[in-house]
């Protein structure tokens, strides 16, 4: 099909205005829940992030009251989580002196994964983190985090000598590669974990919810072929559900495992 | 015209993602035969491996970004 064709098929579907509308940036706003004007920001994903926040709390602080030798059913889930992120992070990238950033990467990769879990929960069925405004603020805490580590090492002209200048490369490379090395510390890194993020969970939560409204659409439209095929569709939305949360929990992975990287990068003597 | 101008931003990122398709498709490539030759060798593989993939994704999310703007 040539594209001409397309556009022309995709205008007339348009413009017949009772076709199927699909989800765009629109599903990403809320609007605040008392609609009288008292407390504006009081909006789904605000609440989503809070009830996350105690529930990860509620979660290590209860798995970890009565620890015992031999750990019980719950015991031993907390410490599955905790293990694998200190041994499987943080010991594997930043090695010795691990212990100190334990806390913080272990909160951050349960605080990420059970925000975004949220997405696939039903009643809920937001991902949290496809605001902007809450990875970029994980994202800061990373950033912030990485950079007192490297300037208590080095000092501040120190530590950024160490970042823009490193040893052992020919003088004429230099002028290229210094502005490269401090924007990406300074801009790249935060604003690419936090993207990574966003984007994630934005792509996933719209694929779902094209899906589920493509295939309900398909359901309870006349036409007999859409509604041979909406079993598909609704089949790929399940199909799709799973997939999410194997991607969302890669995602607070990744997002600990670069946070570590980073991390041990501003640790070390050398670049 | 209306339509055309929607249909720039899917078509943006379908040029954005062919790129990083092929890079994920590399490194993952590398990972299995790596685990394959000294199955071992997976435990240090592995944060590399999705270190990479970070990497590479970025550039199909940037383009994700860009369509939606």
């Amino acid at each position: 099909m040539s594209s001409t064709a397309f556009v022309s098929m995709n205008s007339s579907v348009v413009a017949a205005g009772e076709g199927f509308v699909p989800p765009g940036i629109g599903e990403f706003n809320f609007d605040p829940y008392f609609s009288d004007g008292t407390l504006p920001w009081l909006t789904k994903p605000l609440v989503a992030s809070v009830v996350a926040a105690i529930m990860v709390m509620a979660f290590f602080i209860l798995g970890s009251r009565k620890r015992a030798l031999v750990p019980g059913r719950f015991q031993f889930a907390t410490e599955s989580v905790y293990t694998f992120i200190r041994n499987g992070v943080a010991r594997d990238v930043i090695g010795h002196g691990f212990e100190k950033y334990v806390p913080y990467l272990v909160t951050a990769f349960a605080f990420i994964a059970v925000n975004n879990l949220f997405g696939i929960i039903p009643g809920i069925q937001f991902p949290t983190l496809a605001r902007f405004g809450f990875p970029l603020t994980l994202a800061i805490c990373s950033w912030l985090i990485y950079l007192a580590i490297g300037i208590r090492r080095a000092g501040f002209f120190g530590y950024f000598k160490s970042v823009m200048f490193p040893p052992g490369l020919p003088v004429f490379i230099y002028p290229l590669l210094a502005p490269i090395e401090l924007i990406q510390v300074l801009l790249i890194r935060p604003f690419s974990l936090a993207l990574r993020l966003t984007a994630n969970m934005f792509a996933g939560h719209i694929l779902l919810l094209l899906f589920t409204l493509g295939g309900t659409y398909m359901l309870f439209n006349e036409s007999i072929l859409l509604k041979v095929l909406a079993p598909f569709a609704l089949a790929s939305a399940v199909g799709l559900t799973s997939f999410e949360a194997f991607i969302e929990v890669l995602q607070a992975y990744i997002f600990t495992l670069l946070s570590a990287l980073y991390i041990a990068e501003a640790m070390s003597e050398e670049h | 015209m209306e339509s055309t101008i929607t249909l720039a931003g899917p078509l943006v990122y379908a040029l954005a993602a062919v790129g990083p398709g092929i890079g994920i498709g590399l490194i993952f490539a590398a990972y299995v035969s790596g685990v394959a030759r000294q199955p071992e060798a997976n435990n240090i593989l592995r944060p590399i491996a999705f270190l990479g993939f970070a990497l590479v994704e970025i550039l199909a999310l940037i383009g994700l970004v860009f369509a939606f703007l």
